[in-house]
């Protein structure tokens, strides 16, 4: 079986065949081709960029490898702004003794995710490190926003409503499925969200904000946007859309979805009479079909009301939530 | 037969005399929480929260020990994820490892069994934390030891059991109207574990699950049993507990483990309140019976009086300020089914 060596890293002739072999071939485009020290592109006015490290362990995991998950995450974090992501790097760092054939799954995934979200990997990078074989990807995004587009955190106002483009909980739960060597049929959700995005900011539906819901799950996402904007916002568990066997298997150990990571999905506030049009929109578009509304945002009345997220729960009681607390770690009884 | 809606509205709508009932399991807490049940019941009815979280009632003595355990050459202590952060008398487990203490966290305590094969020069340790619903796991791991014939595997042992606990309760005046019979421990040890308790104190008992459907069906069940004056014990989680214990858990439990003494955090010795090795096994303990005393970290720190129900999380000087989630002044403020916990990211 061929694995990476430290050679691959040394600059020479081993490297060059890695980064001609595994990654020209499968991110080739013009400008990446071209092999010079720094890519020259078109820009806008307004240019988003974000930055992102990914380690998950397994790299492949149910519905998914770190591949697609280093392209969603960073276009995801350019569409949040309302940008139209354009262009990806990408730095590998690959541990010694890491599969040569993971390594060509992982890239070629990525080359295809990137297809599919619209973007092109314009640069790239590789180390090898000691290590046990595995891998981390970082990559870096530009995107360019429309005129007129203005979509940030704290731009939730009173009245407007919470949307959820779908369920929640299944990456975390299939990256730990898959860590602790549990059967079940979860998969990872990780996809990029251009077109619930580009869908929502052409229809003309007032969306105030949107965020991916990722690491600390949408209790901590929500809570965040909540205490940005200085206002309450107030969610109906019934209306929180949770696979069945996530839900069981959260339940079993001790685990609550409302703080579980995903890696393609997306919360929008907008004004609550475009509500409904929004949803539909999100449920037409790719990733969206369990789109939902769950909540709503309203005035504080007192101090002590700004930045608190209030969750109804189905019974009829009411509890606050907060940001995750520590890792989120099974209970122990 | 009555239906759930009319359930709610009695509870909502009760008028009777005040009555206060005390949840003696951590997930009871966690779910009580979570369901916002406090909302749904008349103000003359409180829900306190007892000493159910197996990592909330660990003493610092037993901290400290596992922490000069990691410390030691060749030895790792292995635990569950929460008690890496609860404070000793000067820190944590987690804030050791900065010093050199050794440690790894684990899902099952049955990932012991690989760890120790693939290091045999190595000592690991497990802190057996636990109550009746968990100590049966430690004897599968032992049997699994003593077949593989691996020495380099101990636990240090700081397991609880209910009833002395409760009577010590009970006896220091804590006496509430009725429990919340802890629904895992039950699905071990039978309801009827608490027979015994029930009669002698004349208190009802309602053995209850974790939805909020079965906290509302157990919770009438004790108003109307403290209504009627009732004492006994009432399972209202039939689906998983039945009346007598589970015999292959009581046999195992029975081979490994015998009845002592146990310090709670804040509650200190109360004897026949725990399980340690029995003599024939005590190659497999790691120091256990040389923990007999708590000692607190912050003087201000009310978890003791919390896990006995005599205070609430918010009457705590420190908690929300000098004591949040991030940095724990006493147990109850680390574990997820801690009742300050659940309180600072929960309550209402």
């Amino acid at each position: 079986m061929e694995r990476i060596t430290m050679e691959h890293g040394g600059g020479g002739r081993a490297t060059g065949e890695l980064i001609e072999s595994v990654f020209a071939d499968a991110f080739s485009n013009e400008i990446l081709s071209a092999m010079e020290d720094a890519a020259v592109v078109e820009g806008s006015a307004h240019i988003a960029v974000t930055t992102d490290s990914f380690v998950v362990t397994p790299p492949e995991f149910p519905g998914g490898d770190i591949g697609r998950l280093c392209v969603c995450g960073t276009v995801n974090d350019l569409l949040m702004r309302g940008a139209v992501p354009k262009y990806l790097t990408c730095g590998f760092i690959l541990e010694e003794g890491a599969e040569l054939a993971m390594l060509r799954r992982i890239v070629r995934s990525m080359a295809e995710t990137a297809r599919e979200a619209k973007v092109q990997i314009i640069a790239g990078d590789t180390k090898v490190i000691n290590g046990n074989g595995g891998l981390s990807i970082n990559t870096t995004g530009v995107g360019f926003v429309p005129e007129g587009v203005s979509i940030h955190a704290s731009n939730s106002r009173a009245g407007d409503a919470i949307l959820i483009s779908g369920n929640i909980g299944d990456h975390h739960a299939a990256v730990l499925s898959s860590r602790m060597e549990m059967k079940n049929t979860i998969k990872s959700d990780n996809a990029p969200l251009n077109e619930i995005v580009e869908r929502l900011c052409e229809s003309g539906v007032e969306v105030h904000v949107l965020r991916d819901v990722t690491r600390g799950g949408l209790a901590t996402v929500l809570k965040e946007l909540a205490i940005s904007a200085g206002l309450r916002f107030e969610i109906e568990e019934e209306k929180l859309p949770v696979d069945p066997q996530v839900r069981d298997f959260c339940g079993l150990l001790g685990l609550d979805p409302l703080y579980m990571g995903n890696e393609g999905k997306l919360v929008a506030v907008v004004a609550g009479k475009d509500a409904e049009r929004a949803k539909k929109i999100m449920q037409n578009a790719a990733y969206g079909a369990r789109a939902e509304r769950i909540g709503s945002v309203f005035a504080a009345k007192e101090d002590f009301d700004r930045g608190k997220l209030v969750l109804h729960t189905k019974i009829g009681g009411k509890r606050n939530l907060d940001v995750l607390q520590g890792e989120g770690l099974p209970r122990i009884c | 037969m009555i239906n759930m809606e009319e359930i709610s509205r009695y509870l909502k709508q009760y008028k009777g005399r005040e009555l206060t009932f005390m949840e003696v399991c951590g997930s009871h807490t966690a779910a009580v929480i979570k369901y916002g049940i406090k909302e749904l019941l008349s103000d003359q009815i409180h829900l306190i929260s007892g000493p159910g979280c197996p990592v909330c009632v660990t003493p610092s003595a037993y901290i400290d020990r596992l922490i000069a355990l990691a410390k030691e050459p060749n030895t790792y202590v292995v635990t569950f994820g929460d008690m890496l952060r609860v404070p000793g008398s000067r820190q944590s487990l987690s804030e050791a490892k900065g010093e050199g203490a050794k440690t790894k966290m684990v899902y099952s305590p049955m990932d012991l069994l690989a760890l120790a094969k693939e290091n045999p020069g190595i000592t690991w340790i497990f802190a057996a934390v636990g109550f009746e619903t968990t100590a049966p796991v430690y004897t599968l791991l032992l049997e699994e030891a003593e077949k593989a014939e691996l020495s380099n595997i101990k636990l240090l042992t700081a397991l609880k059991t209910m009833p002395k606990a409760i009577e010590w309760l009970i006896n220091q005046g804590a006496a509430p109207d009725g429990f919340l019979a802890p629904g895992h421990v039950c699905a071990i040890t039978g309801s009827s574990y608490f027979n015994d308790l029930a009669e002698r104190y004349r208190i009802p008992f309602a053995v209850s699950g974790f939805k909020d459907t079965e906290l509302l069906a157990a919770i009438y069940g004790l108003v109307r049993m403290s209504e009627k004056h009732a004492a006994g014990v009432k399972n209202f989680y039939p689906s998983a507990v039945e009346d007598t214990a589970n015999r292959t858990a009581a046999a195992k439990l029975n081979t490994y483990f015998t009845v002592c003494g146990a310090v709670w955090r804040g509650m200190g010795m109360i004897e026949g309140s725990g399980l340690c090795l029995k003599e024939e096994y005590r190659r497999f303990d790691a120091g256990s019976l040389a923990i007999t005393e708590d000692t607190k970290k912050n003087q201000g720190c009310l978890c003791g009086e919390i896990l006995m129900g005599k205070k609430e999380p918010g009457d705590c000087p420190l908690f929300g300020g000098a004591c949040t989630p991030g940095k724990p002044q006493g147990a109850c403020m680390v574990s997820c089914e801690g009742s300050c916990y659940q309180h600072y990211i929960g309550g209402i």
